[in-house]
């Protein structure tokens, strides 16, 4: 019995943490490319969410086949933040580059209210629905379907920074900007592509959340903290980093929110992100 | 291509040192920093026989959707008192303000945004700057609370219609007064209906998990619960208390799952309530009753989100529209409501209505806008339960301000519908018992 709890407790902390890695996925690259914190990664989240709720309630286009056009409509406003916003302030003081994702934060969730009102919504009947029981252990199909997604895209876009040119190009700018303008990669497109990668993986983790998570303009605060949390685990900036500390970090909100209670689950969390900071700041991947 | 990235590494690890501290310090902005008020005030030119009342709402934030019924309700009080829509006759605002000579009252609305800070801040410049002569407000237990310190500092009463944390009238103030019945009689009642149903079904109801969210409100009915069930011999199973605005609560619902209740009693607003039900399915976990403790679970959001999914729970309430049955007068203002916003009231809509009655009330029996006449008026109110579209026997404030005549009802979900269940002398429908498990409904 306390045997088949543990080991459903696990898997929900695992399924979960896969979604946190996704989320904290598109964080670091962005991240490690240029070194700006975007604060407005969670409205990215939200945006992948509404885009998945209008496709479903306009045109009853099922979250999970909307995926792809999910991914690229947020490349897309991930291009197109870079270019209007972050791009003007690359070379401007650090408060100003906060200051500018900070109020793009405010402003994305704002339109958000403003357009789509506060309400919260659910999509109420996806094509993945139910539960599955393996034994003792209950999953609910969203939530398996999603941590799946989640596991695919990070594999995907491994495989695109390691295994194909223009991937590579984003990982050298990522490690030297100047060096790899030396060697010919156009600095500019490898940020707007940093940009649209980082937005289109928020909008991914949005659009298989949107099957069980309800909807609404403010929902990107619920992850962006835990998201920081894995980056800072994972190792600024660090791909594979941030995947395993998402799973770690699921795994240990879960399992201590159910050992030691739920109270302390957030404090758990953030326990966490101090000893890590103390102990070895590069994170679990980090390269400094 | 290959790039030689080996060379680059000593420079790289100064940035990224830099680069961490600078992370960690716009974390710690992050959390630190609240959003500045965003505000809702008009500044329009104020007429000679407006009167002015402060309305501090969540307008913004995760509670937005609330706060903006709650602000379709209020609005729409006024505009009875006002005489803009008629309202049916017998009922509190069709009296209007003839002492005032026809004045009229304008609500200025605050947004609080769900923060106690921003709330006190909200309080402030609707005093001083809008030159309000009464609020009302927050909704939020704790916005009630940093709110109404500050009418009591400038001596503004503060009419408090929907926050049922029972300290707010334990706090010996002499400007605030709260219509609704406070958390205490609710709590009281949940035990109650319990002792009753055990009656009734001849089942075991003995053993609880409260599972109530980590603010002042959640906290308090935490208490209030412990101390109940010691009283009236219930035993607590689990006592989870859960941060609020999580991204999971499958730690939560495993832990419920492993003490396994009769009865779960749960405090949550609407987007906690709508995730863990979710994740009760998810889980397969069905308690034989979920006993909820109105917010979320009431929201008219929560219905509409889950749909058959939110069936069958039980959750007390103030408000319910079968109880139009008893009282003709609801059916009425709750059609002008839909007319207007195109929702039904619910019990918090419903209390915010009430709120602006009371106050148009007490500022007609004053004939006055000086604070302290509206004191004194609202002080000695006396309505009489037939004036309100509320199931109780009337407003009437004790020495604290809290109306003593109020009184809660129990509804649970059946058909879409919420419908009262108990007091069995007010309930419309029997009530469905034990909660059918997920995989048979």
């Amino acid at each position: 019995m306390t045997a088949d709890i543990l080991l459903q407790v696990l898997v929900s902390g695992l399924l979960i943490g896969l979604i946190y890695a996704l989320v904290a996925v598109g964080l670091t690259l962005i991240f490690g490319v240029m070194d700006i914190v975007n604060f407005a990664h969670g409205e990215f989240l939200m945006l992948g969410m509404y885009a998945s709720f209008w496709a479903f309630a306009l045109f009853h286009v099922d979250p999970v086949i909307a995926l792809p056009f999910t991914a690229l409509l947020l490349f897309a406003v991930g291009v197109i933040v870079y270019q209007t916003v972050i791009r003007r302030v690359l070379k401007a003081p650090m408060l100003s580059q906060i200051f500018a994702t900070f109020g793009l934060m405010i402003l994305l969730r704002g339109l958000a209210q403003f357009f789509w009102k506060p309400d919260h919504r659910l999509i109420p009947h996806s094509l993945v629905s139910g539960n599955i029981a393996l034994g003792p252990v209950q999953f609910g199909l969203p939530q398996v379907v999603a941590a799946l997604g989640a596991v695919g895209v990070t594999g995907a876009l491994w495989f695109f920074l390691h295994r194909t040119r223009l991937g590579t190009a984003l990982e050298a700018t990522a490690i030297d900007r100047e060096a790899a303008t030396l060697m010919g990669i156009d600095g500019q497109k490898m940020f707007a592509l940093a940009w649209g990668i980082g937005a289109a993986c928020a909008g991914l983790a949005g659009g298989l959340i949107a099957t069980f998570f309800p909807i609404f303009p403010e929902v990107g605060s619920n992850f962006i903290l835990i998201a920081f949390v894995v980056v800072v685990l994972g190792g600024f900036g660090s791909v594979t980093g941030a995947f395993l500390a998402g799973i770690i970090v699921g795994l240990i909100e879960v399992l201590g929110g159910f050992l030691i209670g739920p109270e302390y689950k957030t404090a758990i969390v953030l326990s966490l992100l101090l000893i890590v900071l103390l102990v070895r700041p590069k994170g679990l991947m980090g390269k400094a | 291509m290959r790039f030689m990235v080996g060379k680059a590494k000593g420079h790289g690890s100064t940035t990224r040192r830099q680069a961490i501290t600078r992370f960690v310090a716009t974390a710690a902005l992050m959390a630190t920093t609240a959003l500045t008020g965003l505000t809702f005030g008009s500044t329009g030119a104020r007429a000679e026989d407006e009167i002015r009342i402060g309305v501090i709402y969540p307008l913004t934030g995760a509670a937005a959707s609330t706060g903006v019924e709650l602000k379709a309700a209020a609005e729409l009080a006024a505009a009875m008192v006002n005489k803009e829509i008629a309202a049916p006759e017998g009922l509190t605002v069709a009296a209007g303000l003839p002492r005032l000579k026809g004045a009229k009252i304008k609500l200025i609305f605050g947004d609080h945004q769900g923060n106690p800070q921003v709330g006190a801040t909200e309080a402030e410049r609707l005093i001083t700057s809008e030159k309000v002569v009464a609020l009302t407000g927050a909704y939020f237990s704790n916005v009630t609370a940093t709110a109404s310190q500050v009418a009591e500092r400038y001596g503004v009463p503060f009419l408090n219609a929907e926050s049922s944390s029972a300290s707010l009238t334990q706090r010996n103030f002499k400007w605030f007064f709260r219509t609704t019945p406070h958390d205490d009689l609710f709590v009281t009642n949940f035990f109650t209906f319990l002792e009753d149903m055990e009656k009734k079904t001849g089942k075991e109801l003995r053993t609880l998990g409260l599972f109530n969210e980590n603010t002042l409100w959640g906290n308090e009915t935490t208490k209030l619960q412990v101390r109940l069930s010691d009283e009236r011999k219930f035993k607590i199973a689990e006592k989870i208390i859960y941060p609020a605005k999580t991204t999971q609560m499958t730690s939560e619902v495993q832990r419920l799952k492993a003490a396994n209740p009769a009865v779960i009693m749960q405090s949550s607003y609407l987007g906690d309530a709508i995730l863990s039900m979710k994740t009760y399915k998810e889980l397969g976990f069905s308690p034989s009753m979920l006993l909820a403790n109105d917010a979320g679970f009431n929201d008219s959001e929560f219905l509409k989100t889950l749909g058959k999914d939110g069936e069958y729970i039980i959750s007390r309430e103030v408000w319910a529209l079968d109880q139009a049955e008893r009282n003709p007068l609801i059916k009425k203002v709750n059609d002008l409501m839909r007319e207007r916003s195109g929702v039904n009231f619910n019990g918090n809509s419903a209390r915010s209505f009430t709120g602006i009655a009371v106050l148009a009330d007490a500022l007609n029996r004053a004939g006055s806008t000086k604070p302290e006449d509206i004191r004194k008026a609202l002080q000695e109110t006396n309505i009489p339960g037939s004036g309100l579209i509320m199931p109780w026997k009337g407003i009437k404030f004790d020495a604290n301000g809290q109306n003593e005549l109020g009184q809660g009802i129990i509804v649970q979900v059946q058909g879409g519908q919420y419908v009262t269940v108990w007091p069995t002398e007010v309930a419309t429908k029997p009530i469905v018992f034990p909660m059918p498990a997920w995989d048979k409904r």
